[in-house]
């Protein structure tokens, strides 16, 4: 019996690792993209009150309905509370992407959005890890 | 049975207690910009021009669009036409069927995107595009006359869109065939806009400079593959603006101007868009 579950086991823990590992590779491959130039930018509004109660007025009317209510991911989208939003991605990388999108994935690009409203969204979006 | 009025109560119903969306729609009435609707989202849009061509009767056009984010990368739009002229009738003049792919998934200087409509109308008087020779005598004869002459066509356009400092500017390239036996025709659009406040306000407020929107467009037509140019041609160019309310609802308006004696002298455009967030999603078990 040992020797039948073995083989199965080891396969299934291969596809296992493998699905995971394809799976990071290819939520996380935006960051890879972002050039030098974006990835050092800097968020204007980091840390203004008036600009995180501003950005949380932008998050619910054009982000919640993917991303949930309080930016906790729904059945489909990611969360924003992840490592990778809160400490990986720079606020460069950030508006790097809510400015391109990854429109592969699903996320539209927010270049309708005037660049002042997308730093005042990463600017309340880093104030979820607290 | 069920009656057709139990099914435009259902829509009603299923209209009213949607989660609506607040878009951040560009105040042009014929040119398209280059974004796209967000995946899932449903638009709806009535769009209406009101004229007096020399010679002519007072008319009001109307359509009303349906506008489906299929995925980030393409849109889907279906239109329903109908026109009313003053001494004259009130008719359906038909439907459009467009859509709109994006080939580059990333935001450059410059952003192209292709466009794709077939149509079928009669009599149309909604303006949606100049092309050709249109122009005011379209605009004299009768509805039961005008309505004989239906157009079954192809139009393709290239859209050029470019966000720069807040301002949007969009250019669009026209090109339709009928497809009959009738020569290709041409026509442009171009329009800018910028939101009045570019940072949002810290409070919910319902005249705040960002839920404003204003601009200038301008299209007409370039006449067609055997006579092109600007002979016989008509043009339009005016301010436009828009306001989004705090229910998500965005109310547009444009005076526009013909720029020439082949143009009806003035048209007053206005829309209403209301926007569905995840419309497919509601009808899935689970759905909100």
């Amino acid at each position: 019996m040992k020797r039948l579950l073995s083989p199965a086991l080891r396969t299934g823990s291969l596809l296992l690792l493998l699905s995971v590992l394809a799976f990071a590779v290819a939520d996380g491959a935006w960051l890879a993209r972002v050039p030098s130039r974006d990835h050092a930018r800097t968020n204007p509004y980091q840390g203004q009150p008036d600009a995180i109660s501003a950005g949380r007025r932008i998050f619910v009317e054009h982000c919640a309905h993917c991303h949930g209510e309080n930016a906790e991911g729904t059945k489909k989208r990611p969360t924003l509370r992840s490592l990778r939003v809160q400490q990986q991605a720079t606020e460069g990388d950030l508006q790097w992407l809510l400015l391109n999108g990854n429109m592969k994935k699903g996320m539209p690009s927010w270049a309708k959005l005037p660049e002042q409203q997308l730093w005042q969204v990463i600017a309340y979006v880093r104030t979820l890890h607290q | 049975m069920k009656s057709p009025l139990f099914a435009v109560s259902c829509w009603l119903a299923l209209i009213l207690t949607t989660t609506v969306a607040f878009p951040q729609e560009r105040p042009y009435f014929v040119t398209y910009s280059h974004e796209m609707e967000e995946p899932g989202n449903l638009d709806i849009e009535l769009f209406n021009a009101v004229g007096h061509p020399p010679g002519g009767n007072l008319f009001l056009g109307s359509n009303i669009e349906f506008e489906y984010g299929v995925k980030a990368w393409w849109t889907s739009e279906f239109y329903l036409d109908g026109q009313s002229t003053q001494n004259d009738s009130t008719i359906f003049t038909g439907f459009r069927w467009e859509n709109r792919i994006r080939p580059l998934l990333a935001e450059h200087r410059i952003n192209p995107v292709l466009y794709v409509e077939y149509e079928n109308t009669s009599a149309d008087k909604a303006l949606r595009e100049i092309v050709g020779h249109d122009g005011v005598p379209d605009f004299i004869d009768s509805n039961a006359v005008a309505r004989k002459d239906i157009e079954r066509e192809m139009e393709l356009k290239l859209i050029l869109g470019s966000n720069v400092h807040g301002w949007n500017i969009s250019e669009n390239i026209i090109s339709e065939k009928n497809l009959s036996n009738d020569p290709w025709e041409f026509g442009y659009a171009w329009a800018v806009s910028r939101p009045l406040g570019l940072a949002a306000r810290a409070h919910n407020c319902s005249f705040c400079p960002e839920k404003f929107q204003a601009g200038f467009e301008m299209y007409g037509g370039l006449g067609d593959r055997q006579s092109f140019g600007l002979h016989n041609t008509s043009h339009y160019a005016g301010p436009t603006m828009n306001w989004t309310a705090p229910n998500g609802t965005t109310l547009s308006f444009s005076p526009q101007f013909g720029l020439n004696d082949y143009s009806v002298p003035h048209l007053y455009r206005f829309g209403v868009s209301y926007e569905i967030e995840q419309f497919l999603s509601r009808f899935h078990r689970g759905g909100q």
